[in-house]
């Protein structure tokens, strides 16, 4: 391992100490065989398939500090609301990847719901998710995930009984502040969330990662999300970090026999963001649903690889991902669907589109189809281009300039995604960065 | 298993009907790979020094790099000291001046693969290069076709009676630093064929090459090189054989294409070199490099691919659109039975502006085979108003099988339009149903449906070559279906 990538490992030594005495006994041994994992391996290079396009030479340059908790961090209701909008439910706030009670608003929720940090969902009951903790970590695991795993204290526990549905979303809000963190400077936080889905319950969770100031800061996130038999989670996940911050994280979902999941992703900010979403579909019957928006402009980078692996026969996946690539931007697509010997019956189908705005947009996509069964159904497609000039022509012969046009017609490729949106107060708020983002943004600016 | 999935099995189970070996008196090279092997190869052909000079770059070259293996294939480690780099039909006179004097135990090898040189020449009117292990045997119709200016030999003949051509074009589209298999080919290949067509001049008739591995432990390193002047057209044609034999043989040729401009290059390979058996004992390891480039405006490169034999397969033949309004086609079907694996597809670089290409690819997987398309469709910057349209579907038939679909797309100019679709399915019962109510046996139907799945590509072919290939396929797919 080189030099460089030490940094992002230094530091550790004093979060090791401090945890000292936290941690049950199994845990420490988990995060040592994690870190271990991470120096032998090292950090993903452009020769790993999967990071071919995403190269973090820049993450790697900077000497991150581990965030600390910190209970002076205060910030009001509004601000919050500001940045991550109001959904009316219950909302945890998480600042620096550490748990904030005094800007979280926990509702009154049904009768054996556990909503709280995974701080203290290990300081209550550590011994019974030892299995669940350390089930994400597998051999494929690359070393974001591992450190993740070496490092995560805290994060977002969120346990639904059987047969309980839960009508308001449960929002989990994550906020770097770097200019508060101690000390000072480039702070790298490693939120880790776990949300388990009883049998037959129901549940929408929203996840929204934002920064507070323009300071360089990493977001290293892991969500696993585990769905019993007939289980419904609708998960959401807005990350709107400034365009100075890098952000990593994993969306890992386990899915049981008749379950259904559908996952939406927004991506608009950080300088440099890849979210990987994997889903396993283990019960027969269970139905998986993968959508995501990515809006690349300036200098950001936007990589979202998908994995949709698919073990028990007569499951459905249904993925749909667009890329609107402004300015110097470069959106990434990867998308990979496993069938596995005996999933017969698979019904998959993948769609990428990409909208190229700017001379220096780029966009990458990867579509990829792995079958080992035959009695399957699986389609997927992919376009990259860009708006139609006719149909621009004929918005001006209607008196509609050319700026208007250009982004009347951008806003319809994008409306398709937000109109998935099903909590309404979120899509609103969306809504509006997505259109601040168009106002604001170099859009109909490159016309020609 | 259903009555109609056991008939449909059946069907798939005949035996490779080229496998014969001949017996004909061999001059070889020791087993292994060192300087001496090159310069041996490299006297023996009476080559100029330069052309070993840059043999042995690429030899030195080779030894500095790893064998690759990110491909969808698995195998056993290749042992390149254990191979005969050079093997050649001794020649009974002092080398053949005409088919006459062809040793006629070869002439009688190409009858009896369906290919008479000699019929061929009288009847069919497609010229023949013939390739036994490492040596072009004969080249059919030289002088018709000198008459027009065309130029259609061995690799080796060109060397010493076209110096000019040969040194400025090899390596100009695959240098010899291009990738592992590419840069052994580079020092060791030992014959192939050479096209040139001048300016302004339509090729009379399709140019043909036929590759036939004969001599056990040798590998085949061949190189094509087919050069069209301005406005200039030709049609090639590639075919191959080799004998059943439980070891398997590695097979690394390069094919180097260059269009000037408004040239077209159609060039169709139907590839049927020994699977291996039922388990996947022996076979050939296909592992090509093949590109071509539109260097002028306006020109056209298309590759036709019929893929149904060796063990793995794992080529990509390419298109370089360097010219503007340049066109680039490849059209596949590919083929895996039995316990063989096929990772193939395609390469478009689009640099000039209001470059277009198509891709076709059609993967068929039964038994155990697993098939795998992988392509890349590259958008340069300067590439304004390139267009790309690609859809790959695959087949599968049996449960064991695999199909698999690795499309990457990196475009980087927003004029460019990039569409890319795919789709799996197996052969359904109510076709199957439909074409037996009206009294077609399972087995034809089967051979019907699969046919029609590959009719695109196939009608891309020459027609000779169309039929063959049909037939080759349902010989193929025999008791592969179910």
């Amino acid at each position: 391992m080189s030099r460089r990538e030490n940094t992002l490992l230094q530091g550790l030594s004093r979060l090791e100490s401090r945890r000292n005495g936290h941690d049950p006994v199994w845990l420490k041994a988990f995060r040592h065989t994690a870190l271990q994992r991470v120096s032998e391996r090292g950090f993903p290079t452009a020769k790993d398939e999967a990071w071919k396009y995403t190269q973090i030479g820049r993450i790697l340059d900077v000497a991150f500090e581990p965030a600390e908790a910190d209970a002076s961090l205060r910030l009001s209701s509004a601000a919050i609301d500001q940045l991550a909008g109001d959904l009316g439910g219950a909302r945890l706030v998480f600042i620096n990847g550490y748990f904030s009670p005094q800007c979280s608003s926990l509702k009154k929720l049904p009768e054996g719901v556990k909503v709280k940090s995974l701080a203290s969902a290990l300081a209550e009951e550590g011994e019974s998710l030892e299995a669940l903790l350390s089930r994400p970590f597998g051999e494929q695991t690359h070393a974001f995930t591992a450190l993740n795993a070496a490092c995560a204290e805290d994060g977002a526990f969120v346990q639904i009984p059987a047969n309980t549905v839960i009508e308001e979303p449960i929002h989990l809000v994550f906020l770097s502040d770097p200019g508060a963190a101690f000390p000072a400077g480039p702070v790298v936080s490693h939120p880790r969330s776990l949300v388990l889905a009883g049998p037959g319950s129901r549940v929408t969770i929203v996840e929204t990662y934002a920064g507070i100031l323009d300071e360089v800061y990493l977001t290293n996130a892991v969500t696993e999300v585990i769905l019993e038999e007939g289980a419904a989670v609708e998960h959401y996940k807005i990350q709107n970090e400034t365009e100075t911050a890098f952000h990593i994280a994993l969306l890992d979902v386990r899915q049981e026999r008749d379950t259904q999941f559908a996952t939406h992703s927004v991506a608009l900010g950080s300088l440099l963001a890849r979210h990987e979403v994997t889903v396993g579909l283990h019960g027969p019957g269970a139905k998986a649903t993968l959508n995501g928006l990515y809006m690349p402009q300036n200098e950001q980078h936007l990589d979202n690889p998908t994995t949709i692996d698919h073990i028990a026969p007569e499951c459905i996946s249904r993925e749909l991902y667009k890329g609107v690539v402004d300015g110097r931007g470069r959106g990434v697509f990867d998308g990979r669907v496993i069938v596995r010997p005996g999933a017969m019956k698979t019904d998959s189908s993948q769609t990428n589109k990409n909208l190229l705005l700017s001379e220096s947009a780029r966009a990458n996509t990867r579509p990829q189809l792995e079958i080992f069964a035959d009695d399957v159904k699986c389609a997927h497609g992919a376009t990259v281009g860009q708006l139609n000039e006719e149909v621009v022509f004929y918005l001006r012969t209607r008196g509609i300039s050319q700026i208007a046009a250009r982004n009347l017609l951008t806003y319809a490729f994008v409306g398709e995604m937000l109109e998935l949106i099903r909590v309404q107060p979120l899509r609103s708020h969306v809504e509006k960065l997505v259109a601040l983002r168009l106002s604001a943004g170099g859009v109909g600016m490159v016309a020609a | 298993m259903s009555a109609v999935q056991k008939e449909l099995s059946e069907l798939t189970s005949r035996e490779y009907q080229y496998g014969f070996v001949t017996d004909i008196e061999t001059d070889a090279a020791p087993r292994g790979l060192n300087e001496d092997v090159i310069r041996l190869i490299s006297s023996k052909k009476n080559e100029p020094q330069w052309l070993l000079d840059w043999r042995l770059r690429a030899y030195r070259h080779w030894l500095t790099i790893k064998e690759p293996h990110w491909q969808n294939a698995h195998y056993g480690p290749i042992d390149y000291q254990d191979i005969i780099y050079y093997a050649a039909p001794k020649p009974k006179t002092a080398g053949p001046k005409s088919l006459d004097e062809v040793d006629p135990e070869i002439l009688a090898m190409f009858n009896k693969l369906g290919i008479s040189l000699g019929e061929q020449e009288r009847l069919s009117g497609i010229a023949v290069d013939a390739i036994v292990d490492s040596v072009s045997v004969g080249t059919t119709f030289k002088k018709k076709l000198a008459e027009v200016g065309v130029i259609f030999c061995s690799f080796s003949e060109a060397v010493l009676d076209h110096p000019d051509l040969v040194k400025k074009y090899l390596g100009s589209v695959v240098p010899y630093t291009d990738n592992y298999f590419a840069t052994l080919n580079s020092a060791v290949f030992t014959d192939g064929s050479f096209c040139f067509i001048p300016k302004g001049v339509r090729c009379p008739m399709e140019l043909s090459t036929y590759f036939r591995i004969n001599q056990a432990d040798t590998g085949q390193f061949e190189r094509t090189l087919i050069i069209a002047e301005d406005n200039a057209y030709v049609s090639y044609l590639e075919g191959c054989t080799a004998p059943m034999r439980d070891k398997n043989q590695l097979h690394a040729a390069v094919v180097e294409l260059v269009a000037l401009e408004s040239a077209q290059i159609k060039y169709s390979t139907v590839q049927n070199w020994y699977p291996g058996d039922k388990d996947g004992k022996g076979g050939i390891y296909n592992f090509v490099t093949k590109r071509g480039k539109c260097a002028g405006a306006n020109s056209k490169i298309s590759w036709t691919q019929v893929e149904t034999g060796s063990a793995i397969t794992w080529k990509y033949p390419s298109v370089i659109l360097k010219g503007d309004n340049s066109v680039g086609e490849f059209y596949s079907v590919a083929l895996t039975n039995n316990r063989q694996q096929a990772d193939t597809g395609t390469k478009m670089i689009h640099i000039g502006k209001n470059t277009r290409s198509t891709i076709l690819s059609k993967g068929i997987s039964a038994g155990h085979g697993q098939n795998t398309y992988r392509g890349l469709v590259k958008i340069l910057k300067s590439a304004a108003g390139a267009r790309n349209h690609t859809q790959c579907d695959s087949l599968l038939l049996g449960s064991q099988c695999g199909a698999h679909t690795f499309p990457y797309i990196d475009v980087g100019n927003p004029t460019a339009q990039v569409e890319h679709e795919a789709s799996t399915s197996k052969i359904s019962e109510d076709q199957l149903f439909y074409c037996r109510q009206r009294g077609i046996p399972v087995e034809d139907a089967a051979s019907m449906i699969v046919n029609g799945f590959c009719r695109e590509v196939f009608k891309e072919l020459p027609m000779e070559f169309a039929v063959e290939a049909q037939k080759l396929l349902s010989v193929s797919l025999e008791g592969s279906v179910g």
